[in-house]
């Protein structure tokens, strides 16, 4: 019961999604459009229950005290302003369109462009051309961070102007994403999609059965 | 409130920043403040572009209307309230059932999606120039190519699916990598080096890209608006 049902369901919906898209039949396509909106009403839940873990960790650091928990009041602060605005009121209310252009976006362009300042600090550490390979990388990622940009093209006519390649910065970073390192993503696409078959096939089997987690 | 805004916006960039110079109260109170928005944000999103439409107004359409078809989106909700099992001890294991819809669902959904967008497509990309090749050496191509941009195509046909092959040889694990084997392996290594040095070169610029983009507005908008 605890286990069998869940592994049938499984079965169940896996079959149900991997039929109906192969069949163009009204039915099969109404079925398809139901269980994916059935999935989609599913999904929400889940966010919801992740929430209240967050609210339940930080709520437990206030209470205990632990180091920054004074921090919690302010993830506690930005969540319930969002929630007490939005869920009402919806996304397109003036005050939660604010929040989300002057606090939200703001905030997540800076947090990842500080991901420049520690990449060309571990680039600086890593890149050192020991080997061929580390070689490979490091000229492929010289070229492409070249053709990007206008001073690019200066150094590299700078570096290039005794060969036939001036001006050819960006025709040699498009070269070099459209043929070795496509060809490289491609093989990457093929043995990680065949992977997923693979394993899809082993759930919807029940073969592999670790998301129902341990006990009984 | 358009200038407050740009005000508030430069005030939390700037708390950011300040993590360059080390950890501080300024950049742990950004920190927090971006979870708690950002999961707030999901929330209302998920709420108003998943759950109402999909479940609430045809659930309120039926209890106010004709039709009894809309009571259907129950059974979902039923399954979702169930994830909730997962906060009292003795009845974690109802949380298998959503689980294992969702998950069911996924695989179900994804052998066909992947077989199609993953294993075909790619493989008819990693082919396909071998019929213009063809078609440009029997005379049959619509547009003939220059010869000079004819060689590099040929050059990239063959590259292709030599990476290609490469590539799959030093992930294929079944045969011990000795011989030939290892040494297609070797040159799949190689490809490999080239397509991680080309996304770490992408990403730089990418991060690069937003991090002028928050100067720019530091700088202009910001600092613009005082003078």
């Amino acid at each position: 019961m605890k286990r069998l049902i869940p592994l049938v369901l499984c079965f169940i919906f896996g079959i149900v999604m991997i039929a109906t898209q192969f069949s163009p039949h009204p039915i099969s396509k109404r079925v398809y459009e139901e269980v994916v909106n059935g999935a989609l009403i599913i999904s929400p839940f889940a966010l919801v229950l992740a929430t209240v873990t967050l609210i339940q960790t930080h709520a437990t650091r206030i209470l205990r005290r632990s180091d920054h928990w004074q921090y919690s009041f302010v993830v506690f602060a930005g969540l319930i302003t969002m929630v007490v605005i939005g869920v009402p009121f919806g996304p397109k209310n003036t005050v939660f369109e604010w929040l989300y252009n002057n606090v939200q976006v703001p905030m997540d362009a800076t947090m990842f462009s500080l991901l420049a300042f520690f990449i060309a600090s571990a680039a600086y550490r890593a890149f050192r051309a020991r080997t061929t390979e580390a070689t490979l990388l490091l000229v492929t990622a010289l070229i492409v961070m070249l053709g990007n940009v206008p001073v690019g093209n200066l150094v590299w006519n700078k570096l290039m102007s005794w060969t036939p390649w001036v001006d050819q910065a960006s025709a040699a970073r498009e070269w070099i994403l459209y043929n070795p390192n496509l060809s490289a993503r491609r093989g990457i696409i093929l043995g990680v999609s065949l992977g997923v078959i693979s394993q899809s096939v082993r759930i919807i089997l029940g073969i592999e059965r670790s998301y129902l987690g341990g006990g009984d | 409130m358009q200038v407050f805004g740009i005000w508030v916006a430069a005030f939390l960039t700037l708390c950011i920043y300040s993590f360059l110079y080390q950890d501080n109260p300024l950049y742990r109170f950004a920190e927090h403040l971006f979870v708690g928005i950002s999961v707030g944000y999901g929330i209302v999103l998920s709420i108003h572009e998943g759950f109402i439409p999909l479940a609430w107004n045809p659930i309120w359409a039926s209890l106010t209307g004709d039709s009894l078809s809309g009571l259907w989106k129950l059974i979902p909700i039923f399954f979702g309230l169930l994830f909730f099992a997962r906060l009292s001890p003795r009845h974690t294991w109802l949380i298998r059932y959503p689980i294992a819809i969702l998950i069911g669902f996924g695989a179900g959904i994804a052998i066909p999606n992947v077989l199609r967008a993953n294993i075909f497509e790619q493989t008819r990309g990693t082919i396909e120039p071998f019929s213009v090749i063809h078609s440009q050496t029997t005379g049959t191509a619509v547009e003939v190519m220059p010869s000079g941009e004819f060689t590099v195509f040929i050059i990239g046909a063959v590259l292709m699916v030599i990476g290609v092959i490469c590539t799959l040889t030093y992930f294929f694990f079944s045969v011990e990598h000795r011989g030939p084997i290892s040494w297609l392996s070797k040159v799949g290594i190689c490809f490999l080096m080239v397509g991680f040095g080309s996304a770490f070169g992408n990403t730089v610029m990418g991060r690069v890209t937003l991090l002028i983009q928050r100067v720019d507005f530091l700088l202009n908008t910001w600092i613009g608006s005082i003078f």
